[in-house]
């Protein structure tokens, strides 16, 4: 027997490497824990932070529609409801699209051709927000004012019921621009969801359904989707969570106004765009600033069920 | 179970009906197909608008000036370095915090806490953290570091980065390290390697692509970041590199710059957005390449 | 079923009364069959007898699936595969660039190695494939359902609880679904690869029942690897080895006297 192969298992090595296991085995584990303090400490915070503000205003904040800085009143209404508004209308436009270009990447695109467009469409989704804003401001609200808005107002002002939605001067900024913008910035988010999750389907199933003479669209349709629902819907509101807190592209063009309009070309304000916005001219102390730590405590309730909810559909892999 | 059920009963297939169906449902299928290519086409457009109009307002007001110069007020034709040196300082220090807390959160996932309630938990709030606005974000690092120490600063960009950098980097880590074989584990823990060091010299350097892309893509991410910036190391016209101070960025700058009444301004603003985004989207394609040989 | 205990091969031959081919349904003339540039099928020639079994028999990768896929062109949803020749069925090449796919799986139908349910219920699953390509009343569906399903040998089983999840189907009933949904669409010629090595020999015991139950009214090709399946179900047996047709002859013919070494060595076991 050489001596070679005895050393490492003398006693004095074995307790180090009894050490070191337990000592990194500690460390990972207290990384671990941090994330949740992470997230403990992002809620508490702010709700201390807002807590001036809901202390002033009460459960009324949260539907009040005032932002009067020179009276010292303030609301969430305006901000919740364009957050709603632009979050959904958003979803409105981005999901037909996400789905098409999903499913023209996983069925009907030639095999060569999937993968340079898939990688163009996540570089959609690395494009910095802030981007996103800048392009929508210079280049997308002029067309808006120019001539989508006149055309829509032309052509849908005068129904009944929904006509007012598009009534209103055309200045291009808005609602209605801020949620396209904000549906360009999650279509590659769920259309690269969605790919993957249509590309778990086993081939033999797509197969079956070509067995009996189903037609491309068919088997999307009647297999693909039931299939991958849950994962899809979480994929949709994985993109509602990116949209509700989405903050630059917002900000660049939803024209920043504290009240409630009823048409969709209004200016308007989501609570991302409101903090950005006001966030520089609040004291520190002030109950504005509170109140803006109040909005940001009420959207991470929000982005926090919606991403929860999310997660949960997409990702039930734990074992 | 009559016996007349066990045959072929009633008329064949009418092969009108069959032909008509046929027409309509690929009539169908097509028109699918034509608005699938027409989504994609869009999507494809989009992208180019974007970097077309980069490079047409970008390109012109591109100069040496712009890298040598610092910012300065309208009219004086300043440039960005202290804005780029800054977004290199705050994402590059930002990494080297969050990547670290990240690679050991993914390991506890992989490697100790594959199944338990708590590295559930964590696996959890690491995936609503990857998602979660970045104002929030924002907005957290200024109560904790920007309110309480009377001002903002360059550590407090920095911390606020880390924590978007964290989650990105527990994603890609913890899948993989899980896509390293037992096998592979096994074997070395069966020549006698304590755990720790299986997974630092075995698991790590198996899945160090994999984990390099993560941390790539996650620098690609912060370095565009803007909104939790504006409440942390809010911008300095001035050139510093203290941490204490507060400290210029590129996105910050392009946002102050985009929105100003000033020709000259909107210029290095689009200049400004120019070198952000194809920065980022050369190390995003970096990462796919490095990542590719896995895939 | 007597005294031949040591050949289980020749026991199940001599269980079936062996009859002259009938006239083709299907010929397979010089087909060609590539993934990308690799030649997975050689200038095959074979013909499917009409309302008759063809067993295809071969070691793994031999191409017998690849040329189940061929007769309803199943290659064509992945790019880089392609067959040349000629495979003519009612007169008409179905390599013809110009045929209807859709049309063609209606007449062609396919059943999978493993059970493929739809995610919907029992009835759906075997209406969806009739309503692709009839317009049928409400009870001439549930007349067809029916028929398919008994025919299928599942009827009884599933009888009462028609409008729950298919997924909830035992593996073996899965299979008879498959197979109750193919038949549903009435086809001419039904595909089946592999389609007991999934499950559990009484489940295959059924299918085998099935497949002879069948063929009354159906053109049928299976690919198997169990000899013992190909000599209980098969009229006709086609060996493929290396993407070539070895030999095809009736099953008779093939079991007691082949006329080839190699397919001598396959079914006596000594490779594959």
């Amino acid at each position: 027997m050489s001596d070679v192969a005895v050393l490492p298992f003398r006693p004095a090595s074995r307790r180090a490497a009894a050490f070191g296991d337990r000592l990194f085995a500690f460390l990972a584990m207290s990384a671990g824990v941090l994330v949740l303090v992470l997230l403990g400490a992002i809620i508490v915070s702010l709700f201390i932070g807002g807590w001036p503000s809901f202390r002033a205003f009460g459960l009324p904040f949260l539907v009040n529609t005032d932002w009067d800085p020179v009276q010292n009143v303030f609301g969430a209404g305006v901000p919740v409801f364009g957050t709603l508004v632009t979050a959904v209308l958003a979803l409105l436009i981005a999901v037909p699209l996400a789905f098409g270009i999903a499913f023209y990447l996983t069925e009907i695109a030639p095999g060569w051709f999937r993968r340079p467009v898939g990688t163009a469409i996540e570089l959609l989704a690395a494009v910095p927000s802030i981007i996103y804003g800048m392009w929508g401001f210079f280049v997308i609200v002029p067309i808006m004012g120019d001539y989508v808005e006149p055309f829509l107002t032309d052509q849908l002002g005068d129904l009944p019921v929904i006509g007012g939605l598009f009534q209103g001067a055309p200045f291009g900024t808005g609602l209605l621009t801020a949620a396209l913008i904000l549906a360009v910035m999650i279509i590659p988010f769920i259309a690269a969801t969605m790919r993957d999750v249509f590309n778990t389907v086993p081939a033999v199933f797509k197969e079956s359904a070509y067995g009996v003479g189903c037609t491309t669209w068919e088997v999307m349709r009647s297999i693909v989707v039931p299939y991958t629902r849950a994962s899809v819907v979480g994929g949709i509101m994985l993109g509602l969570g990116r949209a509700l807190g989405e903050t630059m592209a917002v900000t660049f063009v939803i024209g920043n106004t504290n009240r409630i309009t009823t048409s969709l070309f209004g200016p308007g304000n989501t609570i991302a765009s409101i903090v950005a916005l006001e966030f520089p001219e609040s004291q520190a102390g002030s109950l504005k600033l509170s109140s803006l730590l109040a909005l940001g405590f009420i959207l991470f309730v929000i982005s926090f069920i919606v991403l929860a909810i999310s997660r949960l559909l997409l990702r039930p892999r734990s074992a | 179970m009559s016996a007349a059920a066990l045959s072929l009963t009633g008329p064949a297939r009418d092969a009108r009906v069959a032909g008509l169906l046929s027409r309509r449902r690929k009539l169908v299928d097509g028109l699918v197909k034509l608005l699938c290519i027409a989504a994609t086409a869009m999507g494809l457009a989009l992208l180019a608008s974007i970097l077309f109009t980069l490079l047409f307002r970008g390109v012109s007001a591109l100069g040496l000036h712009v890298f040598t110069d610092i910012t300065r007020p309208p009219g004086s034709n300043g440039g960005l370095l202290n804005a780029i040196v800054g977004s290199l300082v705050q994402t590059m220090v930002g990494a080297a915090i969050g990547t670290p807390i990240g690679l050991m959160v993914g390991t506890y996932l992989s490697e100790y806490a594959r199944t338990s309630a708590l590295g559930n938990a964590v696996r959890f709030v690491s995936d609503v953290l990857l998602s979660a606005p970045s104002i929030l974000i924002g907005l957290f690092v200024y109560t904790i570091l920007v309110e309480p120490f009377g001002g903002f600063s360059g550590i407090a960009g920095c911390v606020a980065l880390a924590v978007i950098v964290v989650p990105i980097v527990v994603r890609t880590t913890e899948d993989m390290l899980r896509l390293i074989p037992t096998e592979l584990r096994e074997a070395a823990v069966a020549v006698g390697a304590p755990k720790w060091r299986v997974i630092v010299l075995i698991c790590y350097r198996a899945a160090l692509d994999g984990i390099a892309t993560g941390v790539l893509l996650a620098v690609a991410r912060v370095a565009g970041e803007t909104a939790p910036l504006l409440f942390t190391s809010l911008g300095n016209l001035n050139w510093s590199l203290s941490m204490t101070q507060p400290m210029s960025s590129l996105p910050v700058t392009i946002y102050q710059y985009a929105g100003s009444a000033f020709d000259d301004w909107v210029d290095l603003a689009w200049a400004g957005a120019l070198l952000i985004t194809f920065g980022v989207l050369a190390l995003n394609i970096v990462a796919r390449v490095v990542l590719r040989p896995r895939a | 079923m007597n005294e031949t205990e040591q050949n289980p091969v020749m026991a199940a031959m001599q269980a079936r009364s062996s009859e002259a081919l009938r006239a083709p349904r299907i010929s397979i003339r010089g087909v060609d069959f590539f993934y990308g540039t690799n030649k997975a099928l050689k200038s095959i020639d074979l013909d499917l007898p009409d309302r008759q079994v063809t067993g295809m028999i071969g070691p793994s990768g031999c191409g017998k699936s690849t040329l189940l896929r061929v007769l309803n062109r199943m290659y064509d949803l992945y790019p880089g595969q392609r067959a040349v020749g000629q495979v003519m069925m009612d007169g008409a090449n179905i390599l013809d660039p110009g045929m209807d796919l859709n049309q063609l799986r209606s007449r062609v139908g396919m059943v999978f190695q493993k059970p493929t349910p739809f995610p919907m219920t029992i009835y759906e699953n075997i209406a969806f494939g009739v309503k692709l390509h009839e317009r049928l009343a409400k009870a001439a569906m549930d007349e067809r359902v029916e028929w398919s399903l008994t025919r299928a040998a599942l009827w009884g089983e599933v009888k009462d609880r028609l409008n729950s999840s298919a997924m909830g189907l035992s593996g073996g009933q899965q299979q008879r679904l498959c197979i109750a949904r193919t038949i549903a669409v009435r086809p001419e010629v039904i595909l089946l690869d592999e389609p007991t090595s999934a499950l559990d020999p009484i489940s295959t015991l059924k299918i085998e029942e099935l497949i002879d139950e069948l063929k009354q009214d159906f053109t049928i090709a299976i690919v198997t690897h169990n000899m013992q399946q190909a000599a209980r179900c098969a009229d006709q047996v086609a060996f493929f080895y290396l993407g070539e047709l070895v030999e095809v002859g009736t099953a008779t013919q093939m079991f007691t006297a082949p006329r080839e070494r190699r397919t001598q060595e396959y079914i006596t076991g000594r490779f594959g």
